[in-house]
């Protein structure tokens, strides 16, 4: 309240100019990747920056993605590798963040160091053991593949952040739980869990949108026609000597949606967890 | 129902010895009241008899049972924290409730004990707010309230009143006293304020580093210290402690309060009176405090009754009242 009164309208002008350069810069390529999936071939790259007109506007695109046919599976199966990883990894990172952060036992700390690790060694590294893994277990063509691979992707970073916002919580508060008689779990679930909600939408959204993106492991682990994620199955568009612009265009505007609707859903506790602690 | 005892309770966190061997007895219904200097284990004690803690090693009883293998829960304790600890999603109601409902009480039973706490406490009007909606206060008496709900064997006091304003300090205090002698319930109070522990306490406990240095009525520790620290730690303004040397006296340390020093103007040099400089006077309309500088013995406090004039820089002389001074050998033991 008292920092309003000492801004000046000017500054504050300049703020906004700024914070709207970068909102501009960033929706660009979003900006022009939906203008011209509603565009015929030939206007696409005549004038790529023009909004479509009567002349030039043309659906050709969506047309070709839903008569693809196995396009709703794709979105489908998008959907349930992501949300269920990050079901997992939410779940899972946030038992392992408590322990961490609210028991004493031996090798605690090495036991932390250990699960942040994932964080600087990308996973990618061990794609061939992944891979021959998979394949000893029957799993290669399964969504379970890809939830399993992206729920130990996520762990080390779910882990990092959320035992750190969860040694904050208050220690009296679990210890009044304890007196009254909750079990750990109800303090974990019904106390703690509440409590560290914009972590965890935080985490989410950072764990959601590199799984949504992700080309490497579906095309290696799961390239079935019945498990082809978005991302995958955009590819058929894009050929070695031709491309579908339309239709590549039309399916990168489709895929948007989906982590745009998770991401409004996460993002007013992540507004609420980035200004955590700015504002008692 | 209710006494607890210590039996050479030790406390150690990985290698550093928190709490050396305490012994304890606390009497059925007995206000019981932990000081010390910050630090030296008085919650790290609280905790242990809650349950909170393990116990390195000795015993904690309650009515003569073992207590240390159960868990807090079952111990028939309640304890009211420093930081309140309310339930944030639940209502007062049900935040006083939580402990009964997970005991299995009935319903009615719940809401019968619920709104006896309530009415208890003034909190008639605010059962169904939650903890966000109330003022600090408030929030305290809650905390306490969910403590009362329980009937437990024994309270568990962590500084209850740090975060209070003055005012409500008092106000809280005076309930807290009340609350004792209504339910005639064995409390055991951690404070770092003096005013609290002199008034609330039937008996003081004096640590000091995880050792027990005096245990004791608040007036038997003011009149009667067993050695410096407890001499120095109670009563506010601090005792004063003189070099017996200078004053031609066999003991290493006399110590003695600042109301028992008398003050008088002029720099003549007579035996038996301590010469000095006041070097700060502090006028609290009720009582006045000069400090005194003096050659031998540094800082002395003497507290004086009413309104006195005396200014910065005057030269003063002091004077013990004999019957009234404490005398400590090398290392800080009385000598009787
Ligand atoms: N979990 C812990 N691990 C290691 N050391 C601890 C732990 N909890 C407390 N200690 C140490 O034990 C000692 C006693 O702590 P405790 O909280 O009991 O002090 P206190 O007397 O309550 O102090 P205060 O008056 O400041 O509340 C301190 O030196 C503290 O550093
Ligand atoms: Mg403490």
């Amino acid at each position: 309240m008292m920092s309003t009164a000492r801004h000046s309208p000017l500054r504050s002008l300049a703020a906004h100019g700024i914070l709207l350069g970068y909102t501009l810069i960033a929706l660009f390529p979003v900006f022009v990747i939906v203008v011209n999936s509603f565009k015929n071939r030939r206007a696409i790259f005549a004038d790529p920056l023009a909004l479509p007109s009567a002349e030039t506007f043309d659906l050709v695109g969506y047309k070709t993605v839903l008569a693809q046919g196995d396009f709703l599976q794709y979105f489908l199966n998008s959907m349930t590798v992501t949300v269920a990883s990050l079901f997992f990894v939410l779940l899972f990172g946030a038992m392992a963040a408590f322990a961490l952060s609210e028991y004493r036992f031996r090798g605690n700390l090495l036991m932390g160091l250990y699960l942040a690790l994932g964080i600087m060694i990308p996973i990618r590294l061990g794609t061939v053991a992944i891979l021959q893994l998979m394949v000893a277990s029957g799993l290669v063509n399964t969504l379970t593949a890809l939830i399993l691979v992206y729920t130990a992707q996520g762990l080390p970073l779910a882990v990092f952040i959320l035992s750190e916002f969860m040694r904050g919580v208050s220690a009296d508060l679990k210890d009044a739980g304890r007196i009254d008689g909750l079990s750990e779990y109800r303090i974990f679930f019904r106390l703690v869990l509440p409590l560290v909600r914009p972590a965890m939408a935080t985490v989410a959204v950072f764990t959601m949108i590199p799984i949504w993106n992700d080309l490497w492991f579906p095309l290696i682990l799961a390239p079935s026609e019945a498990t082809k994620t978005i991302t995958l199955g955009s590819q058929v568009f894009i050929g070695q000597f031709v491309t579908n612009w339309n239709a590549v265009l039309a399916a990168l505007g489709l895929a948007i949606v989906p982590v745009l609707v998770l991401y409004l859903i996460f993002s007013r506790q992540l507004i609420r967890g980035i200004t955590a602690g700015a504002v008692k | 129902m209710g006494a607890l005892t210590l039996t050479q309770v030790t406390k150690s966190f990985g290698r550093t010895d928190v709490i050396k061997g305490v012994d304890l007895h606390v009497d059925d219904g007995e206000f019981c009241v932990f000081v010390g200097p910050s630090g030296c284990g008085k919650s790290t004690l609280l905790r242990m008899i809650a349950g909170l803690e393990d116990v390195t090693s000795g015993d904690v009883a309650v009515d003569g049972t073992r207590i240390n293998d159960l868990a807090p829960a079952k111990r028939e304790i309640a304890m009211v924290f420093q930081s309140y600890a309310l339930y944030p999603h639940l209502t007062v109601r049900d935040n006083m409730g939580l402990a009964l409902k997970q005991a299995g009480v009935p319903k009615p039973q719940i809401a019968q004990a619920t709104d006896r706490a309530g009415a208890m406490l003034a909190l008639d009007a605010l059962m169904e707010r939650r903890p966000a909606e109330l003022s600090g206060g408030q929030r305290q008496r809650v905390a306490i309230g969910r403590a009362i709900v329980r009937t437990p064997k024994l309270f568990l006091f962590d500084e209850p009143l740090s975060n209070l304003d003055a005012a409500l300090r008092v106000q809280t205090r005076i309930e807290i006293a009340k609350l004792h002698r209504d339910l005639g319930a064995t409390m055991i109070y951690v404070t770092h304020d003096q005013v609290e522990a002199m008034t609330l306490a039937d008996k003081i406990v004096v640590l000091r580093a995880g050792r027990v240095e005096q245990v004791g009525r608040p007036m038997d520790l003011y009149n009667d210290p067993d050695n410096t620290f407890v001499a120095g730690f109670i009563g506010s303004p601090q005792m004063n402690f003189l070099k017996s040397g200078k004053l031609g006296l066999s003991s290493e340390t006399l110590g003695i309060r600042p109301e028992h020093l008398s003050l008088d103007h002029g720099a003549s040099m007579e035996p038996g009176r301590i010469p000095g400089r006041v070097s700060h006077v502090e006028k609290l309309g009720g009582e006045t405090l000069v400090y005194v500088h003096t050659e031998d013995h540094g800082l002395l406090t003497v507290r004086l009754f009413g309104e006195q004039d005396y200014a910065v820089d005057e030269a003063v002389g002091m004077r013990l009242d004999p019957t009234r001074v404490f005398h400590f050998d090398a290392e800080g033991k009385r000598l009787r």
